[in-house]
């Protein structure tokens, strides 16, 4: 292989690959918020339906 | 088995197969493939700069086309569907664009060219990035799909645009290379490469979607309890 670009060619390899996992490590960390939030609304339906 | 296990299995088989295809994918573009003749090792980055285009292009298609069913029926689950697969369209269109700029840095010397391919696309990354910002400013979720429907038809309007652009005007981006676009500028043995990969990361896609999409059911039910406790 060519080495003359490999600097570029590592750069916009790492790009390619970085904004996807990015977006994963966001998704992820949604998920979790969602998932605490689902269980606080849970408990406070809970709460207000209890006479 | 319930319908959420089903989902989870299809899942991670998903992103098993995608995984070990882009390991497969990697191996023969840095491995197999040999140097292109003018542009030398750097025209690996097609493999991926290629395949993010037509997943970001054809994400904010088929979005435009849940955003329209939305507006037909009036049934939300259209509406997520459609932001799901957007945002995921979204992320492709940035590795697009990105990869796309340091490419050009090397074979024309510059990072971006006005040009009508390059300024299409950002556009287009631009007006549905835009949507999402939309969705995020809005609370009634009625409101809030029917706009973001409106924006995405919009959109994929500069879809079109951007797809035919090479053809429509002489652009400093290259021609068609693909052979389904009757370009015919690439080896048969490298553009089943390009495929193969274009599998890969459409599956990762799907994942990323299908994710996308739980994260949305769940938002669904956490407004659906809000509202029940609150009419108590």
């Amino acid at each position: 292989m060519d080495l003359r670009n490999s600097q570029f060619l590592f750069i916009g390899f790492t790009a390619a690959w970085v904004i996807p996992m990015v977006y994963l490590i966001l998704l992820n960390l949604r998920d979790r918020k969602l998932r605490r939030e689902l269980d606080r609304v849970k408990r406070m339906v809970e709460q207000s339906t209890k006479p | 088995m319930s319908e959420s296990t089903v989902r989870d299995k299809v899942l991670f088989g998903l992103a098993g197969f995608a995984a070990i295809l882009l390991t497969w994918n990697l191996h023969t573009i840095f491995l197999v493939m040999p140097d292109e003749l003018n542009q030398g090792a750097i025209w690996r980055i097609f493999f991926f700069h290629v395949p993010a285009a037509l997943l970001g292009l054809t994400g904010f298609g088929l979005g435009m086309i849940f955003s329209l069913t939305y507006l037909f029926t009036n049934n939300l689950r259209y509406d997520a569907i459609a932001e799901s697969i957007i945002e995921v369209a979204l992320v492709f269109a940035a590795v697009n664009l990105v990869t796309g700029s340091i490419w050009a840095r090397i074979i024309w010397g510059i990072w971006w060219a006005w040009d009508a391919r390059l300024t299409s696309m950002l556009v287009c990354w631009l007006i549905f990035a835009g949507y999402l910002m939309l969705r995020r400013a809005i609370d009634e979720p009625t409101q809030r799909a029917r706009l973001s429907a409106v924006v995405s038809i919009f959109g994929a309007v500069d879809v079109v645009i951007v797809w035919k652009s090479i053809e429509w005007w002489r652009t400093q981006h290259p021609a068609p290379v693909l052979s389904i676009r009757n370009g015919g500028g690439m080896d048969p043995g490298m553009e089943s490469t390009m495929y193969w990969n274009l599998l890969a990361l459409f599956c990762f896609a799907v994942v990323l979607v299908m994710v996308r999409m739980r994260q949305a059911r769940i938002s669904q039910e956490i407004d659906s309890l809000r509202r029940l406790a609150h009419s108590y």
